[in-house]
């Protein structure tokens, strides 16, 4: 393992070597670039600056994907852990059930959330046909997470289920020879040994709800606007790349943050985690 | 004496799909002996195991524990501990938490948590190992963890599942050795599972044997080798001749067109038997003073001895002997009463016990086989 690649090794990985660098570290470095520079080209850290400006925007973004990526984890955990008991059969129907929403396109899954929640809306006129009701719930906080959580639940629940396929069934029946109960024995080895499988799915959940930006428009009614919204307005509106670099480029930089923190509790993990 | 029985199992059947894997099984365990589980691959012994692990309930029939049926008792309710078959150490854990996981689970006091974990790795060789990462040991390393933590909570019944399986074959003499001298100075039970005969006759006080979800015969080690029930037991348990004879009167047989005097009684007259001959029972005379004579086809230097295959009238006789003889030879075989056991006839009559189509491979290939 140790010794050098050959020469047809290192030719296999060029394409892949030269694909990261066009399409990976030369578009980051333009991030870089934008964020730190005026619209003539001059060094600049106006855009650094006026960061404070949408302070608010920025703790809403955090503080939504977190809601979003707790209620994933509570949602997923349990349910990946159920699907992992079934027959090897009736696991390969859940697990496509669960991917299926995947196949549809995200703007189309959002805008449909839209005619359920709205005032008039599907919900609400089942909900009044049994007299209960009507609930205003398009263009709340709610909505909003409501839709970040269906979007990206599936991405909590495959990392999860995929290390609980491979969760050592012994390990649980030896946990009960030694005297532990059903909850001991979730507590004390099926969660620390899922924990890479949790670790993958927070990041995979958190980082896409952080930054997304179509959400909030549709189901928040642009008065959650999210840090997505306020970069995507920056390019597509405003205009100004130079600011939309470098909210994104903080933006970035929180979100390694977020995700060092998160693989400091999942260090000893040797396993690593499984990303899909 | 018999009122020390630890567990008892009373008419036990399994079910699993089609598969019948446990069919009317009963049996008694005593306090404080080491018995296996013997047979082959799919003969059930695991699946026993589990029912008294708990992790398995069967179809029907009773498991009593001490006075009490334990049916339906969930394993973690259960005064037995398990050894895995593959030790299912927690990986998250290391070695000292690993032990202490059942003492934890007590709620035990974290100063005699700690005094029993010295105690338990003192008992399996494995000083200071402590802090060690389970995942670094070796097999056997791994192996006396698991048999420690499963000691530290004090069960007055070990199962084991083929716990040396994994092990090479020296390591494998050294943990058996060990394990018997374990359970001799705890003086706890053991209920051992492995379809290695030599083990389960070098450490046992009786001997199991099963086949096809059945008991064919439970004894001691010696019984159950000099003893065989049926022609099942006799090839499995070390190496037969396994002939169709006929009993002519007590104390007299007769096999492969000659008669025998034996030790045998109890027979109808002119009843149909499978006769067994050990292969280190039959001496290897000249032709002139055999009571059969036959011709070397193969000889086997095996270290101890040579094995010979000898050709008596079609029929291939297995001989263990300590004096070469060369292939195309022919030879006298001289056999003592003593050596002969008569069995009844069974099912497996005419299965087993001719060697004209021996090989060491196939008997190993289908030893390596899982169960389940």
């Amino acid at each position: 393992m140790n010794k050098k690649a050959s020469l047809g090794q290192r030719l296999c990985a060029a394409p892949h070597i030269l694909w990261s660098a066009i399409f990976i570290v030369v578009p980051l470095l333009m991030v870089v670039y934008y964020a730190f520079t005026d619209a003539s080209g001059a060094f600049s850290l106006e855009g650094i600056r006026r960061l404070s400006d949408y302070t608010t925007t920025f703790l809403r973004s955090l503080w939504f994907g977190i809601i979003a990526t707790i209620i994933c984890l509570v949602i997923a955990y349990p349910l990946a852990y159920v699907i992992s008991q079934l027959k090897v059969k009736s696991q390969a129907v859940t697990i496509m059930l669960v991917m299926v929403p995947m196949w549809m396109n995200f703007l189309l899954r959002t805008y449909s959330w839209m005619t359920l929640l709205e005032d008039s809306g599907v919900i609400n006129n089942i909900l009044g046909k049994l007299g209960i009701g009507p609930f205003h719930m398009i263009n709340t906080g709610g909505a909003v997470i409501l839709g970040m959580v269906y979007n990206f639940l599936p991405y909590m629940i495959l990392p999860i289920y995929t290390v609980m396929t491979k969760l050592d069934h012994s390990l649980i029946e030896a946990a009960q020879d030694l005297g532990a109960n059903k909850l001991r024995v979730i507590r004390d080895v099926v969660m620390p040994s899922t924990r890479s499988g949790v670790i993958s799915g927070i990041t995979m959940v958190f980082v896409p709800s952080v930054s997304t930006f179509y959400i909030s428009q549709k189901l928040g009614g642009g008065s959650f606007s999210l840090i997505g919204d306020v970069i995507e307005m920056q390019f597509q509106v405003s205009n100004n790349f130079n600011f939309g670099a470098s909210l994104s480029f903080v933006l970035m930089i929180l979100i390694l943050i977020c995700i060092a923190v998160m693989n400091r509790f999942g260090e000893k993990d040797e396993n690593g985690g499984v990303i899909i | 004496m018999e009122n020390n029985i630890i567990i008892n199992l009373k008419n036990v059947s399994v079910k699993l799909g089609d598969n019948q894997v446990l069919e009317n099984l009963s049996m008694y365990i005593r306090d404080k002996e080491f018995i296996t589980l013997l047979g082959p691959s799919g003969c059930g012994k695991t699946t026993t195991l589990r029912i008294i692990g708990g992790f398995l309930e069967p179809d029907s029939g009773e498991v009593i524990f001490g006075d009490h049926s334990v049916n339906g008792v969930p394993p973690h309710k259960r005064q037995v501990n398990t050894i895995f078959q593959r030790y299912a150490l927690f990986p998250h854990l290391n070695v000292y938490e690993n032990i202490a996981f059942g003492l934890r689970v007590k709620k035990l006091k974290e100063k005699e948590i700690s005094e029993t974990v010295k105690e338990m790795l003192a008992l399996v060789n494995l000083n200071g190992f402590e802090r060690r990462d389970v995942n670094s040991l070796s097999g056997g390393q791994q192996q006396r963890v698991a048999i420690a933590r499963a000691l530290a909570v004090k069960p007055r019944v070990l199962l084991l599942d083929e716990p040396l399986g994994a092990l090479d074959l020296k390591l494998r003499k050294d943990m058996q050795v060990e394990l018997k001298n374990i359970q001799q100075r705890l003086g706890i039970t053991f209920i051992y599972v492995t379809h290695d005969q030599e083990e389960a006759l070098s450490m046992s006080d009786t001997v199991v044997v099963m086949d096809g979800g059945i008991i064919q015969q439970i004894g001691s080690p010696q019984d159950v080798y000099n003893e065989p029930k049926n022609a099942f037991v006799a090839d499995f348990i070390g190496e037969s001749n396994i002939l169709d004879g006929r009993m002519m009167h007590d104390f007299e047989c007769s096999f492969a067109g000659a008669k025998f005097r034996c030790l045998d009684k109890g027979f109808g007259a002119g009843e149909s038997v499978d006769v067994v001959v050990r292969p280190e029972d039959v001496d290897i005379v000249p032709v002139e003073k055999g009571m059969l004579s036959g011709t070397v086809t193969s000889v086997t230097f095996k270290g101890v001895h040579f094995e010979i295959i000898v050709d008596v009238g079609g029929f291939k006789w297995m001989i263990q002997t300590t004096d070469y003889e060369p292939v195309g030879k022919e030879i006298g075989l001289y056999i003592e009463p003593d050596a002969i056991h008569i069995m009844k006839k069974s099912k497996y009559s005419g299965l087993y016990g001719d060697y004209s189509s021996f090989s060491d491979e196939i008997d190993h290939l289908s030893d390596i086989e899982e169960e389940e």
